[in-house]
C-alpha cells in the first residue's frame, strides 16, 4: 500500500528530485533567484526553475521573490502555518504519513505547528506521546521500518539528546546495516536555537552533534517558502532527514505561491547575489546577515548571501560558483564554533577551493559557553550584525 | 518425560507449524521408522505458567510427530550451527562480537511454531538462530558473520545485525534495549494499518533495567499496541548475575499494570504455548510481559569465557536436566516417533549441512570495496553523498 502511494507521489506535479549538479542559477551578471527546484524526471536533468529577476536587498525574507512567479497572488502566512500546511498537504496525500510527538494533537503543538491536525486526521495519526524522547524516536523508527512515513517533532531540539542513541544507531545507521533491506523515511523536526532567554538546556543547536551520523540527512529552514517546500520534500524523502527549525523565526511572514511546490533538500538559497564576499549562513543568523548587509552596502561592499539550507550535505555546487566569483568568504552560523556546522563548512571549502580564495576564510560563531539567562550576555553569545560587519570590512582589506 | 501426560485427540485439533527452515529435508532422513504423523497428541508442559494479572493457559499443549519432529531438526540444526561458529571465530574467521544461542534454542523455534511470517520479530544481538527460524539463509548468516559479500547484510552489518525484511524479522540490534521502542513502533505500524498482526519484541534480563522500556511499556499499554514484550531471562546480564542487577527479578511481574507470564523457556512445548496465548491476548487486549526461563550455555560473547561467574557444574546440571534438544529427544523416543539411531542419523546429516553451507560461505569473496559507500543513503533523488562536503576519500591500503 506503501509502495503504490509512493509511485503515486513521483507522478504527482513538483518533485524533489533536481540533482544538485544541475544548470547554475546565477549566470554571471544577472542578479536572479530560482524560485523552486522543480524538476521532472531523474539525474542528468536540469533543474526548470524559473528564474525571476529581482533588485537589490530585501531586509526579510524576500516576500516578492517568492510569489512573483506564483501564477495566482499566493496567499502570506506565517512560518508555523507554512510548516502545518506543508504537513496537511503531505498527509492528504499519503496515508502513511503520521505525526508523533509531545503535544501535538490536542494542544496542537507547541509551537502551533501542529494545530488541528489531530481533529483532521485522527489520534493516530497525530499521536501525543508521553514526554519519552528516547523511546517514541524509536517507535518512529520502528514504525519507518514497517513501511509508515512519520514525522517526530522534538517539542525543543535539545530535548532530542535523549534519543540520539535511536538519532545515531537505528536511524542512521538501519539502512546499512541491513545491507539495504530496510529504508527509514522519517522526518525528525523542532525548534532549536537561541531564543529570548529560554536558559541554557533550551537554546541547544544540535546541528554539530547529528552532523557526523552516517546516514542521516539535515536541512535548515529560515523563511516560509523554503519551510513549506524542505518539510515536504523531507517527507517524500526516503532518507531519515532532520529539520531544523527556529523558535524565534516561526511568527515571520511571507507570500507564499498557492500551487504546490518543493524546495530541494540538498541545495542552497541564493538571497543576494553579489561580486565582493561570499557569505555562508543558515537559519536565524540570515536575518542578522542581511541586517548588516544593508550597513555593508551602505558602506560600498557588494556582499553575496548565500542560505546554505542543506546542512548535510553541503551544496558545494553552488558555494563553489560564488567563491570563484567572490574570492573571499565568511561564514556566519549559529552553532557553537567547536565542531559545528562552519567548521565542516570550512575544511570542505579548503579541500574543494583552496585555490579560488584570496583571503582566509573566516567563520562567526556562537561562543562556547551554555547560553547565559542575562540578556546581554545571550546577545554576546551569537553572532550580532556590527560582528559581520567588521568581519567583512576585515576580509576585504 | 516422567509425568508426561499423552493422550490422542482428533486429527483436526492437530497445529503444524507453518513454516519449516528453508533447507529442504533430504528424503532419507524421512526413511522408514521416523514418524511424519500430524495426529495431534497432547503433552503437558514442564512446570504449569506462573502470571501476573491474567489467566495463565493450560498446561497441556497438542503437538503432533511432524512438529516434535520438525522442533528436534531446527533446534539441533540451530545448536549445531552456533557450535560452528564457536570453531569459526577460534580460527579468527569471524571476528569482532559473537553472541552465541547455544541453549535458547526453543525460544526461537517454539515462538516460531505459534505465528506466521506476516507477524514481526525484533530482538538484540544474539540474533543467528532468530534469523535461521525466521526462513534465513544458512549460507548467508555464515558469509555475514565472516564478513563476506553475500552474506544477509552484504558483510557490512555481522553477527550483530542480521535482518530479513520479507520474513518480517527486524534485526538484530547492538545497543542494550535499543530495540524495545524499535519494536513498539512496528507494532505501532501494525496496528495503524490494521493488519491484525502482532510484534515479538525481545531483550534479555540484562536490557530489563533500561528506561526505555519501560517507556516503551507505558505507551504500548497505553495505546494498545499489539506488541509482546518476551524477556528472554538466561540469568546472566553479560557477567552479572541477574540477582546482582536487579532489585525484582520477577520479569514478568516488572509490567505493573501489563499483565506477564512466566514460562520455561527450555520447553520448546510450552514457549509455543505461551506465545500463541499471547499473540491472541495482544490482539485484543494490548501488550503483555513473557518471561522466557532460559538457559545460555556459551559466554556472553565469544570474548567472555562465562565461567568466572558461574560454576562449571550449574552449567553442566542445566545441560544435563533441561536441555531444549534432549527434553525433545525423550519426548520422541517415549512416543516411538523414531528411534534413537534414526535421530542420531538426523543430527549427523544437520552437522554435514552446517558443514557444506559453511564450506560454501567460505567461498564468498570479501565485499566490494565500493560497498562502503553504498546503502548509506537510499539512492533516491539521485543523492549521492557520504559526508558534508560529497568526498569520497580514496585510500590505497598497503
Amino acid at each position: 500500500m506503501a509502495a503504490a502511494a509512493s509511485s503515486a507521489l513521483h507522478a504527482v506535479g513538483a518533485v524533489a528530485s533536481a540533482k544538485p549538479r544541475s544548470a547554475a542559477p546565477a549566470v554571471a551578471r544577472r542578479r536572479s533567484v530560482r524560485v523552486a527546484a522543480a524538476a521532472k524526471g531523474g539525474p542528468g536533468s536540469s533543474g526548470r526553475g524559473r528564474l525571476v529577476t529581482r533588485s537589490a536587498v530585501a531586509a526579510k525574507a524576500d516576500e516578492a521573490a517568492a510569489a512573483a512567479g506564483s501564477k495566482s497572488g499566493g496567499h502570506e502566512l506565517l512560518m508555523f502555518e507554512a510548516l502545518r500546511e506543508a504537513l496537511i498537504e503531505e498527509m492528504n496525500l499519503d496515508p502513511t504519513v503520521c505525526v508523533m510527538g509531545e503535544d501535538v494533537g490536542h494542544y496542537g503543538g507547541s509551537y502551533k505547528v501542529t494545530k488541528g491536525l489531530a481533529e483532521m486526521f485522527g489520534d493516530l495519526r497525530v499521536l501525543d506521546t508521553p514526554i519519552a524522547e528516547n523511546s517514541f524516536t524509536g517507535m518512529g523508527v520502528g514504525a519507518a521500518m514497517k513501511g509508515l512515513r512519520p514525522v517526530v517533532e522534538g517539542m525543543n531540539m535539545g530535548f532530542l539528546l535523549l534519543a540520539y542513541n535511536q538519532i545515531s544507531n537505528n536511524c542512521g545507521m538501519l539502512h546499512y546495516t541491513s545491507g539495504g533491506q530496510f529504508k527509514i523515511p522519517i522526518v525528525i523536526r523542532g525548534p532549536g536555537g537561541v531564543g529570548r532567554q529560554l536558559g541554557a538546556e533550551h537554546s541547544q543547536r544540535l546541528e554539530s552533534y547529528f552532523q557526523s551520523i552516517p546516514g542521516l540527512q539535515m536541512v535548515a529552514c529560515s523563511t516560509p517558502y523554503n519551510a513549506k517546500g524542505l518539510m515536504k520534500a523531507a517527507i517524500r524523502s526516503e532518507n531519515p532527514v532532520v529539520l531544523f527549525e527556529h523558535v524565534l523565526l516561526y511568527n515571520l511572514k511571507e507570500k507564499i505561491p498557492d500551487e504546490e511546490y518543493i524546495c530541494c533538500l540538498e541545495e542552497a538559497e541564493m538571497v543576494r547575489p553579489g561580486e565582493h564576499v561570499t557569505i555562508l549562513t543558515y537559519s536565524r543568523m540570515r536575518y542578522h546577515v542581511m541586517q548588516a548587509a544593508k550597513t555593508l552596502v551602505n558602506k560600498g561592499y557588494d556582499p553575496e548571501v548565500i542560505d546554505i539550507r542543506s546542512l548535510k550535505p553541503f551544496d558545494l555546487h553552488t558555494i563553489g560558483n560564488s567563491i570563484k566569483k567572490t574570492h573571499r568568504v565568511l561564514i556566519v552560523e549559529e552553532c557553537m564554533r567547536t565542531g559545528g556546522i562552519g567548521a565542516s563548512l570550512r575544511s570542505a571549502i579548503i579541500d574543494n577551493f583552496w585555490d579560488y580564495l584570496d583571503a582566509p576564510i573566516m567563520c562567526l560563531s556562537s561562543q562556547d559557553v551554555p547560553t547565559p539567562y542575562a540578556a546581554t550576555l545571550e546577545d554576546a553569545t551569537v553572532v550580532q550584525p556590527a560582528q559581520i560587519v567588521a568581519a567583512v570590512e576585515q576580509i576585504c582589506q | 518425560m516422567a509425568g508426561a501426560i499423552l493422550r490422542r485427540v482428533t486429527p483436526t485439533t492437530a497445529s503444524p507449524r507453518v513454516a519449516p527452515l528453508p533447507l529442504p529435508l533430504p528424503v532419507p532422513l524421512l526413511a522408514r521408522g521416523v514418524s511424519d504423523s500430524t495426529d495431534a497428541i497432547t503433552v503437558s508442559t514442564s512446570v504449569p505458567f506462573k502470571s501476573h494479572i491474567v489467566d495463565p493457559p493450560p498446561r497441556e499443549a497438542t503437538t503432533s510427530a511432524r512438529e516434535l519432529l520438525a522442533f528436534f531438526r531446527d533446534m539441533s540444526l540451530m545448536r549445531r550451527a552456533e557450535i560452528a561458529a564457536d570453531s569459526l571465530y577460534k580460527a579468527k574467521l569471524i571476528r569482532g562480537f559473537c553472541h552465541l544461542y547455544d541453549g535458547q534454542e526453543a525460544v526461537a523455534v517454539g515462538m516460531e511454531a505459534a505465528i506466521t511470517r506476516a507477524d514481526a520479530i525484533t530482538t538484540a544481538y544474539r540474533d543467528h538462530c532468530l534469523y535461521l527460524a525466521r526462513g534465513g539463509d544458512l549460507v548467508a548468516a555464515f558469509a555475514e558473520l565472516m564478513g563476506r559479500r553475500d552474506g544477509c547484510s552484504r558483510g557490512k552489518g555481522g553477527s550483530m545485525h542480521f535482518y530479513k525484511r520479507d520474513a518480517n524479522f527486524f534485526g538484530g540490534h547492538g545497543i542494550v534495549g535499543a530495540q524495545v521502542p524499535l519494536g513498539c513502533g512496528i507494532a505501532f505500524a501494525q496496528r495503524y494499518r490494521k493488519e491484525g498482526t502482532v510484534t515479538f519484541d525481545l531483550y534479555g534480563d540484562g536490557a530489563a533495567n533500561q528506561g526505555q522500556l519501560f517507556e516503551a511499556l507505558n505507551m504500548a499499554a497505553l495505546w494498545k499496541l499489539p506488541v509482546v514484550l518476551v524477556c528472554e531471562n538466561n540469568h546472566y546480564g553479560m557477567g552479572t548475575a541477574e540477582w546482582r542487577a536487579s532489585k525484582s527479578p520477577a520479569y514478568y511481574k516488572r509490567g505493573d499494570y501489563v499483565p506477564g507470564l512466566k514460562v520455561d523457556g527450555m520447553d520448546v512445548l510450552a514457549v509455543k504455548q505461551a506465545c500463541k496465548f499471547a499473540k491472541e491476548h495482544v490482539l485484543e487486549s494490548g501488550p503483555i510481559i513473557l518471561e522466557m526461563d532460559t538457559y545460555r550455555y556459551h559466554g556472553h560473547s565469544m570474548s567472555d569465557p562465562g565461567s568466572t561467574y558461574r560454576t562449571r557444574d550449574e552449567i553442566a546440571g542445566i545441560r544435563q536436566e533441561r536441555d531444549p534438544i534432549e527434553r525433545v529427544r525423550k519426548l520422541i523416543l517415549a512416543h516411538e516417533f523414531a528411534t534413537a539411531q534414526e535421530l542420531k542419523d538426523m543430527e549427523k546429516e544437520l552437522r554435514k549441512q552446517v558443514d557444506a553451507a559453511i564450506a560454501k560461505a567460505k567461498e564468498s569473496p570479501m565485499p566490494d570495496p565500493s560497498e562502503l559507500f553504498t546503502n548509506v543513503y537510499v539512492n533516491d533523488c539521485g543523492l549521492e553523498s557520504f559526508g558534508v562536503d560529497r568526498k569520497v576519500v580514496r585510500t590505497v591500503l598497503p
